[in-house]
């Protein structure tokens, strides 16, 4: 069973709609208690920061996140959930992430159009199991104006170019993170939907 | 690299997709849930739902729409037509689209822009504008006028003005619609297009014009415009999707090409 946070932003039923067309079950919950009996948890996103940050501690989200991810249980942030994985953003002022990975989160350089806004190519660096089937240059749809820099190589799983190169895949162990958002990625995003949730 | 985007525009009316030509709407083109469902076997990179009877019955027929296509299509879906208020954008996110497009409600009220561009996130707030060419004052730049009310109403506000308070505001994305060029199959208004890109940092999606694979090649790299949008040579099989993003690739655009 594929649980979605809910603490207040974002398009959460596209990604439950998605994991459903794959013949998944999935449940939306505004409550982390729920989460406890949940294999999969699944961060999305689409807000400001320093907002969502502050959401998912009011709520409890911070912590049952750190205690899902303790017990090896898969876990996927989306878009804004990505950046939320962080340690650090500069996102309208300093704001401390969930710290799951070493780096922060920074607004593009003024050299392009920002927000990006549409398709754009993944360049594997590291094989991953939410990538299995799914070709190097495969197009995905991105929307954001602040990007990640993984302090960890080894961490930094895909990168796409939008002015500079930029992770745009992260993961470590049973720990995901996607910039892009795979439930509106066609093909491709459902292939990685589909791999997440076959992980145990 | 980013791609340049297509998309196909469905103006549904009492549940049919109708076709404009110069924003009168008359001519049935289709069921828009088949209508959709190719365009996403084709590729299109987005879809747009744009509801031109705007009524709250016409509304509730669109949701129905985005809400049927949404469970089985998986690219994002872009909602316009009517939106008044602030709780209209909500309704219609929380009805399953992924961004919402304020056209005349942005002249009558820009504070909906702000308001919900800081709730929801100025990734799903896409600022519309119909522009209208003024008459040439001599100066040798052009310039546009706003109208409002499906075109039909000129405000007397200069166009490249107001989209720099639209992008203030927290627009992610301006769609420019040349009233000139709308349903002509002439061409796009490249002009518009360049003189508002030139000015603004959020994506720019040209519209209205859309009659050969050439024109949108133009809008494209001359006019340079994030993304094309395109009705009728859509819906009646002018061009397929995949025939305009082969022309494009061939002419050096970045493109995403989709086999399902």
């Amino acid at each position: 069973m594929i649980a979605i946070a809910d603490y207040g932003m974002g398009n959460l039923r596209s990604v439950e709609k998605a994991f459903q067309f794959l013949g998944h079950e999935a449940f939306i919950t505004d409550d982390p208690e729920r989460t406890r009996g949940a294999s999969h948890l699944v961060l999305p996103g689409d807000a400001a920061f320093g907002d969502a940050m502050r959401n998912l501690r009011s709520a409890g989200w911070d912590r049952a996140i750190t205690d899902h991810v303790a017990t090896g249980r898969p876990f996927l942030g989306i878009c804004v959930g990505l950046q939320l994985m962080f340690a650090t953003s500069e996102e309208m002022g300093q704001h401390a992430g969930l710290d799951l990975f070493a780096g922060r989160c920074r607004r593009f350089p003024p050299d392009e159009r920002v927000p990006q806004i549409g398709w754009n190519q993944i360049n594997i660096q590291q094989p991953c199991a939410i990538l299995e089937g799914v070709d190097e240059g495969s197009f995905f749809y991105f929307v954001h104006s602040y990007y990640v820099e993984a302090d960890v190589a080894a961490e930094s799983v895909a990168v796409t170019d939008y002015g500079l190169s930029y992770t745009s895949i992260a993961a470590r162990d049973n720990i995901f993170g996607v910039q892009f958002h795979p439930e509106k990625s066609q093909k491709a995003g459902l292939r990685l939907l589909a791999n997440f949730a076959a992980l145990n | 690299m980013l791609a340049k985007r297509i998309i196909p525009c469905l103006d549904v009316k009492d549940g049919r997709n109708v076709r404009g030509v110069k924003f009168s709407a008359d001519v049935d083109a289709g069921d828009p849930v088949e209508l959709a469902t190719r365009y996403d076997a084709e590729g299109a990179d987005e879809l747009v739902f744009y509801d031109i009877t705007a009524s709250a019955d016409g509304r509730g027929i669109v949701m129905d729409l985005v809400q049927q296509v949404s469970e089985r299509i998986f690219i994002p879906l872009c909602v316009g037509g009517g939106i008044r208020t602030y709780d209209d954008v909500r309704a219609i996110l929380k009805g399953g689209a992924d961004k919402v497009s304020i056209n005349s409600a942005s002249v009558h009220d820009p504070e909906i822009i702000t308001r919900s561009a800081e709730s929801f996130g100025s990734q799903c707030i896409v600022a519309a504008i119909d522009a209208l060419r003024k008459p040439d004052n001599g100066s040798g730049s052009p310039s546009w006028e706003i109208y409002i009310n499906g075109g039909r109403k000129a405000t007397g506000i200069d166009a490249l003005g107001f989209v720099d308070e639209l992008v203030e505001r927290g627009a992610g994305e301006l769609v420019l619609n040349s009233i000139d060029a709308d349903g002509t199959r002439e061409g796009y208004d490249l002009e518009l297009n360049r003189a508002v890109a030139a000015r603004v940092d959020v994506p720019i999606v040209a519209s209205g014009g859309a009659g050969t694979t050439e024109h949108i090649y133009q809008v494209l790299t001359e006019g340079q415009a994030s993304a094309a949008l395109a009705a009728s040579i859509f819906h009646y099989e002018v061009y397929s999707i995949p025939e305009v993003k082969t022309y494009l690739s061939d002419r050096g655009v970045t493109v995403r090409h989709y086999t399902p």
